[in-house]
């Protein structure tokens, strides 16, 4: 009667310390620029070597530009990071897949890309958007650098375990509602903070019915409701996926591991923590109109008024709306905005550049919008030129940059700039989060395609479709 | 060996604002070193400084009426980010405990990791505790570890807090996660072979 958390978490357990945390073993560490330098200099201090370095890849994606490449970061304190981490990649022993390298991309889209993902393991990384490999049926999250040093070290983490929870989704979506539209609902519904101390697995019709990547999107953001993960147990579209990547298992180890696969599922009487249940019907395409990834509104409805908010959210509401400069009760539809952005580890692979190159075929750009377009990897930029998708979307006036996290974090120079707006594929509306001042509105490809079109909010629903 | 932490009696600086995110405790674009240290410097970047670096007087690490190593912040504070720089830049402007009704987990493992004490107190005592500091910004708040317990002692209430037995002994003793994992290499390798 376990749940498929249980099942995988119980699996690593090295050690249980008495009222404390459990010593947890880490199958997959995935390591970017930003947050390991501090923990590779630890273990230098130590004297210590990486303790498995066959189980940790390395790719800088945070602070990279998006353009040139090819040429030395112009921003020093960037490029001395991003080479901090090919200096230390080489010095301990652990696989770089560096600047320019085929495999290289958002460490998030090439994990599973790669076949490094796979179901059954426990895997972090120092991003909060680990999450993403729940999607195939893995315990995955993110840590901070010294829990990244425990890793280097040691293979293993000290953890509390987390409560569980199962949210279903059933029924089927309706047409132009995606997986981003989603996630966005549920975290919506559940608040900022509403799965705070939770390991989340989804469940119901409309998860399973969803491609590896929809189910990515969905496992990407289950961090914005404050859980420590979310994952979805995996099946024949997980394994599909899986066949054939560069490290995926091969021969006889595929069909071992196929055959443990297999049994990687809640058991039917498991008991959950919570239990919560939506469907699909009521789900339509989404905005955020606020600072928290929480404060989401189906496209055609108003924001909420004052009076609506609890009393101690009251303050915050107030300074969010006014940050974003928006007005309580009104609706979001038809407002003019200044940047898209189609990226992240959230919609950056190549499902979301085909719904985006679909709503914008034989149309353009608006002249009031700046676009960036940042595929996840480089992998995802070759599949975009074998589909083609590149020619319609240069002939409707987009250009296709090289791959990093872009905007997502404005790490780098793609900075929206103060008071604009920008409608975006990523994963958090923070205050300054793509750019000092920068006001973001999250949404899912197709919304943003729409939007790029049409230089405003527009619901995707609307546009003539061939 | 890191910094101990068994009792502390502080003023406290308040922030009344609920789901304060890692992108305000240190912006993204601060997030570039490759040492621990500095991080103080762009705590809550953008709330106190305006876009020429001016202090904007309005923000409570502005206003010399409050001070301390106490920080009280609203429910769900550190949200976002896994970046261990939220808790760097927390400590480095020399916090040494926050104090809220609601933490997100990962900031909660990262401060616990820097010395920096996250205690959990409930609606009501947070509520009141942002009311003594608004009504004389020289409130002291008590945090006693070994007891685990806080007190406003404004008001005279006191709440006991929850931690676990291990990382309060890692507070208490200076003990650091890293050393303790080295000392279980033989159990790792055990369970490797066993697997």
């Amino acid at each position: 009667m376990n749940t498929l958390f249980d099942k995988i978490w119980d699996a690593h357990i090295v050690n249980k310390i008495d009222e404390g945390p459990t010593q947890l073993y880490i199958d997959r560490h995935y390591c970017h620029e930003v947050t390991s330098p501090q923990a590779f200099n630890g273990l230098r201090e130590r004297g210590i070597k990486v303790f498995r370095p066959e189980k940790t890849f390395c790719s800088p994606d945070h602070n990279i530009p998006t353009l040139n490449q090819d040429k030395p970061i112009a921003d020093s304190v960037s490029r001395n990071q991003v080479e901090t981490l090919t200096k230390n990649a080489n010095e301990f022993g652990v696989t770089l897949f560096g600047l320019g390298h085929p495999n290289n991309g958002i460490i998030h889209v090439i994990g599973p890309e790669n076949g490094l993902t796979l179901p059954g393991y426990t895997i972090v990384c120092g991003d909060s958007h680990t999450s993403t490999h729940g999607a195939f049926g893995a315990v995955a999250f993110g840590i901070g650098t010294s829990e990244v040093e425990m890793v280097l070290a040691s293979q293993c983490i000290l953890q509390p375990k987390p409560k569980t929870m199962r949210i279903t989704v059933n029924g089927q979506l309706k047409p132009f509602v995606t997986a981003k539209d989603i996630a966005l609902y549920i975290i919506a519904k559940m608040t900022t903070g509403g799965a705070t101390g939770y390991f989340v697995e989804y469940a119901g019709e409309a998860i399973r019915n969803l491609s590896m990547e929809e189910r990515m999107t969905v496992c990407n953001l289950s961090i914005e409701m404050g859980a420590r993960g979310g994952l979805i147990a995996p099946d024949d579209t997980t394994f599909e996926y899986i066949k054939g990547r560069e490290y995926a298992p091969k021969g006889d180890e595929w069909v071992k591991s196929i055959a443990y696969w297999r049994t990687l599922k809640s058991d039917n009487n498991a008991v959950f923590d919570k239990e919560i249940v939506f469907n699909a019907e009521d789900i339509e395409p989404r905005i955020t109109y606020g600072t928290n990834p929480g404060m989401g509104i189906g496209i055609s409805e108003n924001i909420p008024n004052i009076d609506e908010i609890d009393d101690t959210g009251k303050i915050s509401f107030k300074k969010s709306i006014d940050y974003m400069g928006f007005k309580p009760g009104e609706k979001l539809l038809g407002k003019p905005i200044d940047y898209v952005f189609l990226g992240s580890c959230t919609n950056g692979r190549i499902e979301d550049f085909r719904a985006f190159a679909n709503i914008v075929k034989g149309r353009h750009k608006a002249k009031n919008i700046v676009a960036w377009l940042v595929p996840g990897s480089w992998k995802v930029i070759a599949q975009i030129k074998e589909e083609g998708l590149d020619k319609i979307l240069m002939e409707a006036g987009f250009e296709i940059r090289q791959p990093g996290c872009s905007a997502c974090l404005a790490m780098n120079e793609d900075k929206v700039p103060a008071g604009k707006y920008a409608v975006s594929t990523s994963n958090r509306n923070f205050e300054g989060r793509q750019g000092p001042g920068a006001r973001t509105i999250l949404a899912g490809p197709l919304v943003a395609a729409a939007a790029a079109i049409t230089g405003k909010i527009t619901d995707p629903r609307t546009i003539q479709h061939d | 060996m890191k910094d101990k932490f068994s009792t502390l009696t502080s003023t406290c600086i308040p922030l009344p604002v609920e789901n304060i995110d890692t992108d305000q405790i240190i912006p993204a674009r601060f997030l570039k070193a490759t040492t621990r240290k500095g991080f103080g410097d762009n705590l809550f970047r953008d709330w106190r400084y305006d876009s020429n670096g001016n202090p904007i007087a309005s923000f409570v690490l502005n206003n010399p009426a409050y001070s301390g190593s106490i920080l009280v912040a609203g429910k769900n504070f550190g949200s976002g980010s896994s970046r261990e720089h939220a808790a760097w830049a927390v400590a480095g402007y020399g916090f040494k405990v926050v104090v809220s009704s609601f933490f997100a987990d990962i900031f909660k493992n990262n401060a616990l990791n820097n010395c920096v004490l996250p205690v959990v107190v409930s609606e009501d005592f947070l509520s009141s505790l942002f009311d003594s500091i608004n009504n004389a910004p020289a409130t002291t708040v008590t945090v006693d570890l070994n007891a685990q317990t806080i007190t406003n002692n404004a008001t005279g209430e006191s709440e006991s807090f929850s931690i676990n037995s291990y990382k309060k002994g890692c507070l208490l003793n200076g003990f650091d996660d890293i050393d303790f994992l080295l000392s279980k290499k033989d159990d790792i390798e055990e369970w490797e072979n066993k697997r």
